[in-house]
């Protein structure tokens, strides 16, 4: 008799072990909210929402190091530069409410906007212009700045009144607004230490609380100078890829971005589902420095072997856009859409070329990816085995987000890599100066005198058409020279509770939380 | 009256399919477990797919049983390597005793402090991930359970009348050990065996959960488990299917080990 009872415990137990492995993490999500129905009443009330993110802010809160675009996605509804973009990729006047440029592109003169103030209550003057666009540019102190290379050019900025700031160019540069309306180029106040944990900016949201792996809060800033933000409260929840269906399911979360089709599946009779493409290029990145990826031959017999209409169809759902180069369709004027066939699936032909670099039964090589994302996961997954064909053993190496930033983006200790690469200015500079052969940020090694030469060219450029010309032909290099298997810009789905609207979408890679509201 | 054993005859009905499927799945399989097909992206199980596929257009039955093959290699990889050096370590201090003994124990001990899986995460961001590094951290662990067993087991049965015997007959300490002694602890090493075994597939299957453990491509229970977890509600049979397998593959074995265990008790 007791046997047959200490059975059937232990069919339960194991029962509930394997069932709490499947919900595991989905628990803590729900608690908060035990209806099943999206409105949460509580919220809504108090006019204040759930924001579901991947990854932690882990880098830095302090605008000008923020390194990672999911930072400073969240950040840009904290920080504003003298000038910012706009939904429709303008770029409007912020913290200056108004700018010149001299007739040579090399003085722009900008006029403070009257009665500005930071979130701390101190106005905005402008000795804090000066001190934020000189430490962002890296003028200040040798820190890791990530506007330092686009601000390479400035040589003074100086303010002449108690309204005016003059930024003085070496070089003609007719993009240096673009390159000022990011948060990488923030405005802050002056002599303030605790900018990485406690930031102070000028944005329609102030900073209140981080918990680290947790969340991030934000609240409505009533000082701002423009029509600020709708909501009163945001709380970022940094939520696991496994467990966000089940954060959804549940109503914890009203807004989030950045889902896959697997989860847009599951949750899109819940809520309504917005998408655009995320303006960012999605490739199997190569360290150009390391064996076999040094030869070219080897790059493009890479690029033959992968099918990437398969790898859309397979991961997105068809939720993408074919890319070629390292420029996204947004930017239409800069985006060759030639490029995004030049390389069709060609396993003959991919083949030949490994034989002739001298691997003519392929090799081994390892993607590392980080896990936060399961896009680029899977995208690892579909070129691992797209590859076998050629005899090229992929083997994946998942690993998370602090160490990808750590090993890969800084130390460039990989072999390849698949991610996404935005920008955080809304210039073609912004996605093509990283891969000139000395740049900081050129993660993969590239290094083609000529690309160098051409991009030297481009950027003191003064006649538009003949500057976009040069930064096509750089794309073009980059195409042929097989710098990275280019694959796509996805979709961005946005998961929005119904109860919300106004989330517009931006040609950069920012979520605007200032123009939602309850409905 | 002779009682029949029936945890022992399911658990080994259970064992033996679970395991003839496996085995075959090493020769054959319906399809390729990772070949990929957009035209066959998440189909309900039919005849074609007998669990379905998943979002890939992978066939679930294919790679369960080769997610099924890497943890059982994984667990019996693990088991063998703590019960191999657990049995030397609970032997040599169960039977010697003395400062040996106190040193090896302690150190047993320390490393039997920490939880289990906390210390292979460590392990994994220490080494790296992957097949053999997950085998060679499991089966460390798995070390502490073993030798503790083995050693009260030869602390029980060293002073006994046959050891004194084979003493007297000029046996020498490693024949007595592993030649009488051993024989006689079979019973309790066999069921803790089984336990492990259970432990270790649970083991894998958490770490390749947490994505810690085996590496995608390649099929893991614990893998699929993990990423059948955001279709749970659009494409239920893919966790249903594996979880099943999952549950049926540590009932058997935990069957098998009490079987054994209520054999010798008879």
């Amino acid at each position: 008799m007791h046997k047959s009872l200490r059975n059937l415990i232990l069919v339960t137990l194991i029962l509930a072990m394997v069932l709490s492995l499947a919900a595991c993490g989905g628990e803590k999500a729900a608690e908060p909210d035990n209806s099943t129905e999206v409105e949460t009443p509580s919220r809504a009330a108090t006019n204040e929402v759930n924001v579901g993110i991947a990854q932690d802010l882990e880098d830095s809160l302090d605008p000008h190091l923020a390194q990672a675009a999911g930072t400073r996605e969240v950040l840009f509804n904290i920080f504003e530069g003298l000038v910012k973009p706009d939904s429709e990729g303008n770029i409007i006047p912020a913290v200056a409410a108004d700018y010149s440029v001299s007739e040579d592109g090399k003085v722009y003169t900008f006029t403070l906007r009257d009665g500005i103030t930071f979130h701390n209550g101190d106005a905005v003057t402008v000795d804090d212009v000066v001190y934020s666009v000189s430490r962002a540019a890296g003028m200040l102190d040798d820190g890791a700045y990530m506007a330092k290379d686009t601000l390479k050019g400035v040589v003074s900025v100086e303010a002449t009144d108690d309204k005016t700031v003059v930024i003085t160019l070496a070089d003609t540069n007719t993009e240096f607004l673009a390159c000022l309306a990011t948060t990488n180029v923030a405005i802050i106040p002056e002599d303030y230490a605790d900018q990485a944990t406690n930031p102070v900016g000028t944005g329609p949201f102030k900073y209140v609380s981080r918990s680290p792996q947790e969340n991030f809060v934000m609240e409505k800033y009533d000082g701002y100078w423009g029509e600020g933000a709708k909501l009163d409260k945001v709380t970022y929840l940094i939520t696991n890829a496994d467990s966000l269906v089940m954060s959804l399911k549940s109503g914890a979360i009203d807004i989030c971005a950045h889902l896959t089709a697997d989860q847009v599946r599951s949750v899109e009779d819940q809520y309504n589902i917005e998408k655009d493409t995320m303006k960012l290029v999605q490739a199997l990145y190569l360290n150009n420095a390391v064996a076999p990826f040094d030869d070219v031959r080897v790059r493009q017999a890479l690029c033959y072997a992968v099918n990437v209409d398969e790898i859309i169809d397979l991961v997105v759902d068809g939720n993408g856009v074919r890319v070629g180069s390292s420029m996204f369709p947004a930017f239409q004027k800069y985006f060759v859409e030639e490029l995004s066939d030049y390389y069709t699936q060609d396993i003959e032909k991919a083949k030949e070329l490994l034989t002739e670099a001298g691997y003519p039964d392929g090799f081994s090589m390892t993607i590392t990816v980080p896990s936060v994302y399961p896009q680029h996961v899977q995208t690892g997954e579909v070129i691992a085995e797209q590859l076998k064909a050629v005899g090229i053993t992929a083997e994946i190496q998942q690993v998370e987000w602090g160490t990808w930033l750590e090993q890969v983006y800084s130390n460039r200790d990989f072999q390849s890599t698949v991610v996404g690469f935005d920008t955080s200015t809304m210039t073609a500079r912004g996605m093509l100066e990283r891969w000139t052969n000395d740049h900081a940020k050129n993660m993969i090694n590239f290094n083609s005198p000529e690309y160098d030469e051409l991009f030297r060219q481009a950027i003191v450029c003064t006649d538009d058409a003949e500057q976009t010309e040069l930064y096509r032909q750089m794309e073009t290099i980059l195409a042929e020279q097989a710098a990275n298997v280019y694959i796509q810009d996805l979709y961005d789905m946005v998961a929005v509770n119904p109860a919300l609207d106004g989330l517009t979408f931006y040609p950069v890679y920012v979520l605007d939380l200032s123009t939602v509201y309850y409905k | 009256m002779k009682k029949r054993n029936w945890n022992l005859r399911i658990g080994c009905c259970i064992t033996g399919v679970l395991v003839l499927m496996i085995i075959v799945g090493i020769f054959w399989t319906p399809y390729e477990p990772n070949a990929m097909s957009s035209a066959d992206k998440q189909m309900a199980p039919c005849l074609a797919h007998l669990f379905g596929t998943d979002q890939f257009g992978r066939d679930i039955f294919s790679r369960v049983l080769e997610g099924g093959r890497t943890s059982l290699f994984i667990a019996v990889c693990t088991v063998a390597i703590g019960a191999g050096v657990g049995i030397v370590v609970g032997s040599l201090t169960g039977y010697f005793g003395g400062w040996l003994d106190e040193v090896l124990m302690r150190l047993n001990d320390s490393v039997a402090a920490f939880p289990s899986i906390l210390l292979a995460l460590v392990c994994v961001s220490v080494f790296g991930s992957g097949k053999y590094k997950i085998i060679l951290t499991l089966g460390i662990l798995f070390i502490p359970s073993f030798a503790r067993i083995v050693r009260g087991e030869f602390v029980k049965e060293r002073n006994r009348d046959y050891v004194e015997n084979a003493k007297i007959m000029g046996a020498g300490p490693f024949r007595i050990l592993f030649a009488h002694i051993l024989p006689n602890v079979k019973t309790v090493l066999m069921s803790s065996m089984a336990i492990g075994f259970n432990n270790a597939v649970l083991a894998e299957a958490s770490m390749s959960y947490l994505s810690m453990g085996v590496q995608p491509p390649d099929a893991s229970l614990g893998r699929m488990l993990s990423e059948s977890q955001s279709a749970l509600f659009t494409t239920p049979w893919y966790a249903i299917c594996t979880g099943t397998f999952l549950v049926l593959l540590i009932l058997g074995i935990s069957l098998v080990g009490q079987g054994l265990q209520e054999r010798e008790d008879l």
